[in-house]
């Protein structure tokens, strides 16, 4: 609303209403954050590094699932599942036929949304509950084929080795450099997904998911969007499943499970569903709990002897599940929902009680 | 359009569940430009008409037929896009989206941007936004709607979430706008400036307009012609006038005081 912002300024057209970042200073900070995180290698350790690098790809598989669950309504469980399809296009399509990774992207990506919009087919029959098994069912059906068709190019369940990503010349083997390769695609899946959000499509993802009946009679087709949503929330999948095999530089069947499936519904939650920040947000927040259990290790292993074995293990779910808990009795519509009314009482500031 | 002015014509429509007849050959027709208003008691078969209209609900039997074209053999997506909006009883709207994403969202059939512009959105997608901003912005001003044009409707009170609904409806420029109860539940005050959009949206831009209500008073008053349901059946049709003095009307509705 044009009166929340300081004196005097008013929208002077519909355009500049509709834009996402209105003032000056805005597009500043964002370029300053982006330009941190570009020169992380320069000023940050490895570990750091490393952790930036995994949770942009984390962040991108979240945002395909958010395309899907978050606006059009559609709970998947399967987002791993089109992880792996498009981990296995790349690497093969670098390992076996000599491409480019740059080329190989695309194409996973695409390979990725094609069987995702195939398991997103039960979509237009069953809703809810329902429609989670049949997620699911992507779950088991795409690792079997990994561990189990053409093992000589599949590997059965040992999987593949994964060359890393080369660039006229530069080996992209290490955190330090692959984090460009991560941050460059995450700036274009971001951009993409709020264009989405802003758009027709995305309009028609949101009345789907709001009434999927009232979108009918107002003149849109549940077949296709709901379709266009599966293939989209998969082609995320892909390049994120693509970026991390490269990365890891190995994968199997197991290298995406379903834990990693919950764990994405879970980051949405956490962050915010149907928010172009709530994956953001999500797997930053999720991802550094991970980690701190990480650090919380030794402390756990006295009080609990028995888990000494596997103890981070333990701690993962443990924290994820505390987490996931805290935030649905707390804030369960996620960070970015408490974000906006951050950015709401400060515009409206030093009126905001 | 059809040259003899009948823009819908529902032909000896039939529709039961499980048995139970919800309509029973039903015939009636809505002609270009005018206010019909179809009354009944509770369980008369009002919605299921409109659904049936939709295309929600399939007919057992019969036909109908709006501008020639036959709607129960198309999808109900398709028939919005023949030009036919919508109000619903217990309002639908997109509950989670602001006052103007909801009609913005209603502007979905008379927008041409495809899967790849609104991924890229700058450009073409843009610029259609902007143009549709244009419509809807006019239909809120109309509506008296502009302080909540950002609320998150689920926000809003019943009454207000009743007047979106119509702005969404009248974003789709619909030629047949179906309302069903739209006065249902607001006090005297939202009823009578209902009515005045009602009237206003008919005589600015001659839309056929459908209107199921169960404010007899109002709906005397503002409807040019009323056809009467009860338990299915057709059991009235003519002016307010004549409707007003019909033995079977007046029969149902003492009927239904009486069970009340
Ligand atoms: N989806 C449905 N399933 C079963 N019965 C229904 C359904 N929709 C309507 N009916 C029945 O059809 C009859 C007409 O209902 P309705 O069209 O809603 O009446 P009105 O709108 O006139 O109050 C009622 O007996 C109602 O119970
Ligand atoms: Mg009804």
């Amino acid at each position: 609303m044009a009166i929340l912002r300081p004196a005097g300024e008013f929208d002077t057209g519909y355009a500049r209403d509709m834009a996402t970042i209105r003032r000056p200073w805005q597009w500043w900070l964002l370029l300053a954050f982006i330009l941190a995180l570009y020169t992380l290698p320069f000023y940050a350790g490895q570990s750091l590094v490393s952790l930036v690098n995994r949770i942009g790809i984390t962040i991108i598989a979240v945002q395909g699932l958010n395309l899907l669950t978050g606006y059009t309504g559609q709970i998947s469980l399967g987002q791993a599942a089109f992880m792996t399809t498009g981990g296995y296009i790349s690497a093969l399509l670098v390992n076996n036929l000599g491409w480019s990774f740059f080329a190989a992207l695309p194409v996973a990506a695409m390979g990725a949304g094609i069987v995702g919009l195939l398991f997103g087919l039960p979509s237009l029959r069953v809703k809810g509950f329902y429609l989670v098994m049949a997620t699911l069912a992507a779950q088991f059906i795409i690792p079997w084929f990994t561990r189990n068709a053409f093992p000589d190019v599949l590997n059965g369940a040992q999987g593949l080795n994964v060359q890393v990503p080369i660039l006229l010349g530069l080996e992209f083997n290490r955190p330090q450099r692959y984090i460009y390769i991560t941050l460059t695609v995450l700036i274009l899946t971001t951009i993409v997904a709020h264009n989405v959000s802003r758009s027709r499509l995305g309009r028609a993802f949101v009345a789907i998911r709001d009434n999927d009946l009232a979108a009918e009679v107002l003149g849109v087709n549940l077949f296709k969007h709901k379709l266009q949503a599966f293939f989209l929330a998969a082609v995320y999948a892909g390049v994120a499943g693509a970026l991390a095999a490269h990365n890891i530089r190995h994968l199997n069947s197991e290298t995406f499970n379903l834990t990693d499936s919950v764990f994405y519904l879970g980051m949405l939650v956490v962050g915010g569903l149907g928010s172009s920040l709530g994956p953001i947000f999500g797997a930053i927040i999720v991802e550094l709990l991970i980690e701190g259990a990480t650090l919380f290790g030794p402390f756990f292993i006295r009080t609990f002897p028995s888990t000494a074995a596997g103890a981070v293990q333990a701690l993962r779910p443990l924290f994820f599940g505390t987490a996931l808990m805290l935030f649905l009795i707390f804030e369960p519509r996620g960070l970015a929902h408490r974000w906006y009314l951050l950015k709401a009482a400060w515009r409206l500031r030093p009126f905001s009680h | 359009m059809t040259t003899d002015g009948i823009q819908l014509r529902v032909d000896d429509v039939s529709l039961s569940f499980a048995g139970i007849s919800a309509l029973l050959y039903v015939t009636l027709e809505a002609r270009q430009g005018e206010i019909l208003a179809i009354i009944g008691p509770n369980g008369a078969g009002k919605t299921s008409m409109l659904n049936c209209i939709n295309n929600f609900y399939r007919p057992d039997k019969g036909r109908i037929i709006f501008e020639g074209h036959d709607l129960t053999r198309m999808p109900a997506h398709r028939i919005a896009q023949l030009g036919i909006a919508r109000t619903f009883q217990n309002i639908a709207l997109y509950t989670g989206l602001s006052t103007l994403d909801n009609l913005m969202a209603a502007r979905h059939i008379h927008m041409r941007a495809g899967f790849v512009q609104s991924l890229l959105y700058w450009g073409p997608a843009h610029r259609e936004d902007v143009a549709h901003r244009q419509v809807v912005e006019e239909i809120i001003d109309f509506l008296e709607i502009e302080h909540i044009r950002k609320a998150i409707v689920g926000t809003l009170p019943y009454g207000l979430r009743k007047r979106v609904e119509l702005g969404r409806a009248l974003a789709m420029e619909p030629r047949l706008l179906l309302l069903d109860e739209p006065m249902t539940g607001m006090n005297q005050e939202e009823k009578e400036d209902m009515a005045r959009f009602i009237l206003d949206i008919h005589e600015r831009h001659g839309k056929t307009i459908l209107l199921i209500e169960h404010d007899m008073g109002l709906v005397m008053d503002i409807a040019d012609r009323i056809v009467v349901l009860d338990f299915g059946l057709k059991i009235a049709e003519g002016t307010p006038g004549e409707i007003r003095h019909n033995e079977a009307v007046i029969r149902a509705y003492l009927g239904e005081e009486m069970t009340e």
